[in-house]
């Protein structure tokens, strides 16, 4: 019985570590080389052994297999993800870093092993100031990590879901879009080509001058280092010193052309963003949006609620909804038989999108912010959060689950505090949802401002 | 003195091959200490004399515009671009010698720059799929540079160079390959300082003669001729020597 439960669980994790494996090649790292394999192998690991842990859980609805192999899973498979988010990602991450530097690369692994105990001094601080443990436990227990990964890992989450809440009624509704015509962006695009024109004139001027000044035999030497600067003061060839004024006129025109240029670009994504709005998706988008900020709002209220009153819910919705289609409106219904299949659903969708979510974030992130120097590290700091939001999921996913699911998490996990964990989602969610509002609001308000300007 | 003549010349590649560093030393003959993300596009000019050495030396501004961004930017991101492919006169495309994807995306690069007349529809031609009917039929010249030579060891070299070949050829152009922090390989007099210049006079001419006919059948052979004549002399004696002619084009 035993053998065949191993079987299978072996054989999904090979499913979802292939799943990871296609994710990294095909969306992550579709612009760059893979040449460190060693960090595909890390992510793909990593996400392998996350969804385990949503699928153990999806196994306990469902009372799938044998239930003394799945507690051992659940062990060995918390001890693995633990071992790579505390020992091996903080490693390569700092191994990485300190290869990117040309200076420290002869003692690579010295520096490197440096970080990762500066890392878990860190680590380990960030459990003093928080309630997480009761004191009868060892030190190098698995409470005590798992406790300190649940706290960044719900730090995180929050961050994230505050700002995810905000934006998305933000992005999908068109009440915001700012009015842009071809004009607008016709007439950005004028003062940019100027710009260029003035700093290709005293580029050419530069050029000139550089090249006579090479006929008469001067040098044009920037000063560098100290005796440099000095010697600058004191003795300077006409020709360098002009060289030097045309050249911050240029370093300021630059630095406008880099405005002009950021500007069009967003003008052009919102004439995009526009243009999608006439469409059917566009409008369905819309309509999305005005529920989801309705949503937003409620999610806020219910957040207050909870800190100001200082109460944390103690049943799931499942069988808060039972309870009121039982009692208040009548209807009879084994409650047994669809609980377990409701929460299934339930915490199907809650795991599926929230997955979901993450890798798309997870993308654009990447985009935005990957070089082809540090995509190594970014794609294993990807990796870490992953693990960690995954992690912390399964902690307060257990808050969606019925009574008598909820067991095998806490057997498992131990016991920690769950309540506070749930409390602290709240506060950071708080935190994050009114400060995203904060910031957008300030964002909206200071760009048109920049186009009426002439 | 009065204004010289000018080219654009567009540098293409993926963020992150070499450009930025490229374009500074073609320009100021010295290695950029400080290499920063290119935001938009920077430009430098490098004054170059066409047909040197020949009496129908003339003096031009070369613009070498550096485009900065990646292949697959946002399609906001790529319509801006397109202002800068106004006019273009040459492309110069960048790859870096240790990265094989910023090589196949050279492709997709050309014709973004190429294709910018056509509306952008957001299908971009695959590496396998590219035309070489398009770059046979494009009168704009092309020059292919790899960077970071220094970083190829040695054993891998020849299938390095064997692969870059063909990359060139592809786009009917010529190639050179350096280490963009070490001036001596566009020392003058050497093959790629040769190259180089070739490929600036074919822009200017391309720009400047094509309509006026055939000035081009006696010069080229006069120039190669003095090059082989005078090999790896200095710039001072060529410049100190000679009289600068006179500026005005008429």
């Amino acid at each position: 019985m035993t053998y065949i439960d191993n079987s299978i669980f072996f054989l999904l994790q090979i499913l979802f570590f292939g799943f990871g494996w296609l994710f990294f090649m095909r969306q992550l790292f579709k612009d760059y080389e893979v040449r460190q394999y060693v960090v595909q192998v890390i992510f793909s690991v990593t996400f392998a052994f996350s969804c385990t842990m949503f699928e153990l859980i999806i196994f306990e609805i469902l009372k799938v297999l044998n239930s003394s192999s799945r507690y051992f899973h659940w062990k060995m498979n918390l001890c693995v993800i633990l071992l790579i988010l505390v020992f091996m990602v903080p490693f390569y991450i700092g191994y990485f870093i300190v290869s990117n530097i040309r200076l420290l690369h002869r003692q690579r692994l010295l520096f490197s092993c440096l970080l990762w105990l500066t890392f878990m001094y860190f680590f380990w601080k960030l459990g003093d100031p928080f309630p997480i443990l009761s004191p009868k436990h060892g030190i190098l227990s698995i409470e005590q990590l798992i406790s300190r990964v649940g706290v960044i890992g719900v730090t995180l989450m929050a961050l994230l879901s505050g700002f995810g809440a905000v934006n998305c009624p933000y992005t999908y509704m068109s009440y915001f879009l700012r009015n842009v015509t071809d004009a607008d962006i016709l007439a950005l695009e004028r003062r940019l080509l100027q710009t260029m024109d003035m700093i290709i004139s005293k580029k050419k001027r530069m050029a000139m001058t550089r090249r006579t000044m090479f006929q008469k035999g001067e040098v044009h030497n920037k000063p560098s280092g100290f005796w440099g600067m000095i010697k600058s003061v004191t003795t300077s060839a006409p020709g360098s010193e002009n060289l030097t004024l045309i050249q911050q006129e240029v370093d300021a025109l630059e630095e406008l052309s880099r405005q002009l240029f950021l500007e069009t670009a967003d003008l052009y994504a919102t004439k995009e963003r526009i243009e999608y709005s006439k469409t059917f998706k566009g409008k369905y988008f819309n309509f999305l949006g005005y529920f989801f900020s309705i949503y937003c709002v409620w999610k806020i209220f219910m957040a207050t609620i909870n800190i100001v009153f200082d109460r944390v819910g103690k049943t799931d919705p499942v069988t808060r909804g039972i309870e009121i289609t039982v009692n208040y409106l009548g209807i009879q219904f084994d409650v047994k038989f669809w609980s377990q299949h409701i929460s299934f659903i339930l915490v199907g969708i809650i795991i599926v999108t929230s997955i979901r979510g993450l890798l798309i974030t997870l993308t654009k992130f990447f985009y935005a912010i990957s070089s082809s120097k540090s995509s190594n590290v970014i794609v294993l700091l990807l990796a870490q959060i992953m693990g960690m939001y995954f992690v912390s999921s399964v902690l307060l996913i257990r808050m969606s689950m019925p009574l008598e699911y909820r067991t095998i998490i806490t057997e498992v996990l131990g016991e920690l505090q769950f309540n506070f964990y749930h409390r602290w989602f709240d506060v950071i969610f708080l935190v994050s949802a009114l400060s995203s509002i904060l910031f957008l609001y300030l964002a909206h308000k200071q760009a048109p401002e920049k186009h009426m300007a002439p | 003195m009065a204004s010289l003549d000018r080219v654009k010349v567009l540098v293409l590649g993926d963020s992150g091959v070499g450009k930025s560093s490229l374009v500074h030393l073609l320009c100021q003959n010295q290695v950029l200490g400080n290499p920063s993300w290119t935001v938009g596009c920077s430009v430098d000019v490098r004054v170059h004399d066409y047909k040197e050495g020949t009496p129908e030396e003339k003096t031009y501004y070369i613009e070498l515009w550096d485009v900065g961004g990646s292949v697959g930017s946002a399609s906001s991101v790529k319509s801006t671009r397109a202002v800068f492919y106004n006019s273009v006169n040459g492309i110069i495309l960048v790859h870096d010698l240790t990265n094989k994807k910023s090589s196949q995306n050279l492709y997709r690069w050309s014709l973004e720059a190429l294709n910018r007349d056509l509306v952008p529809t957001g299908v971009l031609v695959t590496n396998g799929d590219y035309d070489r009917e398009q770059f046979a039929d494009n009168q704009i010249p092309l020059l292919v540079i790899g960077t970071k030579l220094d970083q190829i060891h040695e054993g891998k070299r020849h299938e390095v160079l064997t692969r870059t070949a063909f990359l060139a050829e592809d786009f009917n152009a010529e190639e050179i390959n350096l280490d963009c922090t070490n001036p001596r390989y566009l020392a003058a007099g050497s093959s790629n300082a040769v190259k180089l210049s070739r490929f600036f006079d074919k822009v200017i001419e391309k720009r400047y003669f094509l309509r006026e006919g055939n000035q081009m059948t006696l010069s080229p052979i006069c120039w190669q001729m003095f090059s082989i004549w005078i090999p790896g002399f200095p710039d001072r004696k060529r410049f100190g020597g000679g009289t600068l002619k006179s500026l005005h084009y008429d």
